[in-house]
């Protein structure tokens, strides 16, 4: 429709009730007026070192690399406090919930990284958390879910549709339509109404900051590929962010084929591409049908079973600058497995199709791969599947 | 008459026939299926409304509380979809004027022009697309001011009165004022302040303010046209009673005659 700033090219937007735009145009004032902030920096940068364990490591992975064909970096956010790269967004936004005043945040979790990372912020900062969850991920993702009720958020589950990330977005929407004088929407990737892809690319670059100069510090060189998973795509977006004006690095988003793109039955709308479409308050690339009715993700991971993405992906993959491939089900459960043997990390399901990827990827001089997650919380699930498959 | 004038006309004619606050019911295309939502819309009709909201029903509803929601979920599992709210807005615009309540992505999906071209040529007067806010708008606004359909805005609480300058300059049939801040769905009570943003909103534009969101009796009815609201819009509590009624389009129907009588001004 119209074209503004917070457009990427055609993409993003704010498709909203009119209830929240308040909201948004006072969460994009306070991010102006903070994002550069010294204090403001300051004391979000200790945090991070101090508290969340940053820089996180660059990890030459050898025994990958061989069985790869070729060489392969690991930026391990899943060293980060609470196991992945959530956290780096939910201190930066749960700092913000304080400064504008805000003492109730709500958020929404696919995996429950995104939720336990809210949860621990909100712990932290002394703020009130409400945690919405599909309870098919709830039964996925036990842990986390205890771990979040540990740490002393509630959790509202959420029973409509399929019961997964998507439908969590939605009652954490509407909770914030009803609650929006009181309470942050600490949204978990770059996806939703403009600013928020903007703030969470601004809030997860530091990922990718990190890496280009840990790469240039060890190697002399830019890798010849950067590879991140692609759900909502937070992880992926803060790593590309500082590689997209070097044009020589091939940036490379994976998302989840689930049973195969073929199949209807997968989580990837950037590959399948298609009509785009608004859905969670952003034109982007979506999963839908011909009457626009948005349908059903499916992957074996949680935080990849979404059938939007992030506006800059799709932007990013118009433009040419990044390219996005999938990877099923089955491919990642085998990297997820090699993972493990070979360099002695479990991955999380969601950085296992990134490593599925590389690993059957064609060669490449130095590929740098984000590791989003670490996968502790994919256990039950992904050794129930093993097993099933008569391994280990 | 164009979709505007015929807007227009319907809420002035209300106010003569002795209504205090034209009556507007939504119901949920294709809910609880499709031959039962024409016959409700008919039942609204005769029952005395002013003018039809029609829902399209859509996957992933922002602004729709739990029953509004579920009725979508359901009409899409019957198979409802946006040709068939079209059949339904042609069927029942020849009885009273119809706008057509739809997400942006099912707009999108069948082309602007394409969707602006069947609204027109299916009678529709209008329509509300409630994850628009202005500032996404424009060439909607302008497919349907080219056909003489009416891009009916929502305001609500939250709505500064530097927005509402803006979006009552541009409002065509009339203004949808949210009474509260949260989703659709029945309240309890009405707001204490919905007098005072019924002024405001007023204040701001010279099309008509209806009010909707929450209302769910007709004392509530009553009390939102006392606070100086031109139209009052029933959803949940009519969708509700869709949902659970053994006779839908005859309970549907005994409901908005009750909001009609509660509704009037004298014994005319």
């Amino acid at each position: 429709m119209t074209s503004t700033a917070h457009r990427f090219g055609s993409y993003g937007g704010q498709y909203v009730p009119e209830t929240l735009m308040p909201a948004l145009t006072e969460l994009e004032r306070a991010w102006t007026d903070l994002r550069d902030d010294p204090d403001f920096c300051a004391e979000r940068d200790a945090l991070l070192r101090d508290y969340v364990g940053r820089p996180s490591p660059l990890y030459p992975a050898r025994r990958l690399s061989e069985a790869a064909g070729h060489p392969i970096l690991l930026k391990r956010e899943d060293l980060d406090h609470t196991g992945a790269h959530k956290i780096n967004n939910a201190i930066g936004q749960g700092l913000l919930a304080q400064r504008m005043g805000k003492r109730r945040v709500i958020a929404e979790t696919g995996a429950g990284q995104h939720g336990v990372a809210a949860a621990t912020a909100c712990a932290l900062l002394d703020l009130e958390c409400v945690v919405y969850m599909g309870t098919e991920d709830m039964r996925r993702q036990r842990p986390n879910v205890e771990r979040m009720e540990l740490l002393g958020a509630r959790m509202e589950p959420v029973q409509a549709g399929a019961r997964t990330l998507k439908e969590a977005v939605s009652a954490a929407i509407r909770d914030w339509v009803a609650n929006v004088d009181t309470t942050h929407y600490l949204i978990g990737s770059c996806v939703g109404p403009a600013p928020y892809p903007a703030l969470v690319r601004d809030l997860q670059r530091v990922i990718g900051d990190e890496a280009r100069a840990q790469v240039l510090a060890r190697m002399g060189r830019l890798p010849q590929r950067v590879i991140a998973c692609v759900g909502g795509g937070s992880n992926a977006i803060g790593m590309f962010t500082p590689f997209v004006e070097d044009g020589e690095v091939e940036l490379v988003g994976v998302e989840a084929a689930g049973e195969g793109i073929a199949t209807g039955r997968h989580g990837a709308p950037l590959t399948a591409g298609g009509r785009p479409g608004v859905l969670h308050g952003a034109l982007s690339a979506v999963i839908q049908d011909e009457d626009g009715q948005i349908l059903e993700a499916h992957s074996i991971s949680a935080g990849l079973d979404y059938p939007g993405s992030g506006p800059e992906h799709a932007w990013l993959r118009d433009s040419g600058r990044a390219r996005y491939v999938a990877m099923t089900d089955a491919e990642a459960l085998r990297a997820f497995e090699s993972c493990a043997r070979l360099e002695g990390i479990i991955p999380a399901l969601e950085s296992a199709h990134a490593l599925a990827w590389v690993i059957e990827a064609g060669p490449s001089d130095l590929d740098l791969v984000c590791l989003s997650g670490r996968g502790d919380k994919d256990l039950a699930e992904a050794l129930g599947l093993l097993r099933a498959r008569g391994r280990p | 008459m164009n979709g505007l004038e015929r807007i227009a006309d319907a809420l002035h004619r209300s106010r003569a026939r002795g209504l205090r606050a034209a009556l507007m019911p939504y119901l949920m295309g294709g809910f609880p299926d499709i031959d039962s939502s024409l016959e409700i819309g008919r039942a609204c009709a005769r029952a005395g409304a002013t003018l039809l909201e029609l829902g399209v029903p859509f996957s992933d509803p922002l602004a729709d509380g739990p029953v509004i929601h579920a009725a979508a979920t359901e009409a899409l599992k019957q198979g409802a979809n946006l040709a068939q709210v079209l059949e339904l807005t042609e069927a029942l615009a020849p009885e009273l004027p119809v706008v057509v309540m739809c997400y942006a992505n099912p707009i999108l999906a069948r082309g602007l022009g394409r969707f602006a071209d069947q609204l027109q040529e299916t009678g529709a007067s209008g329509v509300i697309v409630p994850d628009l806010p202005f500032e996404e708008a424009g060439a909607v606004l302008r497919a349907c001011d080219e056909r003489g359909l009416a891009l009916v805005p929502l305001v609500a609480p939250t709505t500064t009165d530097e927005r509402l300058e803006l979006i009552g300059r541009r409002a065509r049939g009339f203004v949808y004022v949210v009474s509260v801040t949260g989703t659709t769905g029945e309240r309890a009570a009405v707001d204490g302040t919905v007098a005072s943003l019924v002024e405001r909103v007023a204040a701001h534009t010279d099309v008509p303010v209806a009010v909707g969101f929450g209302i769910a009796t007709p004392d509530q009815a009553r009390a939102v046209a006392e606070a100086g609201a031109d139209g009052v819009i029933i959803g949940s509590r009519l969708v509700r009673a869709a949902g659970e009624a053994d006779d839908p389009p005859a309970a549907v129907g005994e409901l908005v005659e009750q909001f009609r009588e509660a509704l009037r001004t004298t014994n005319a």
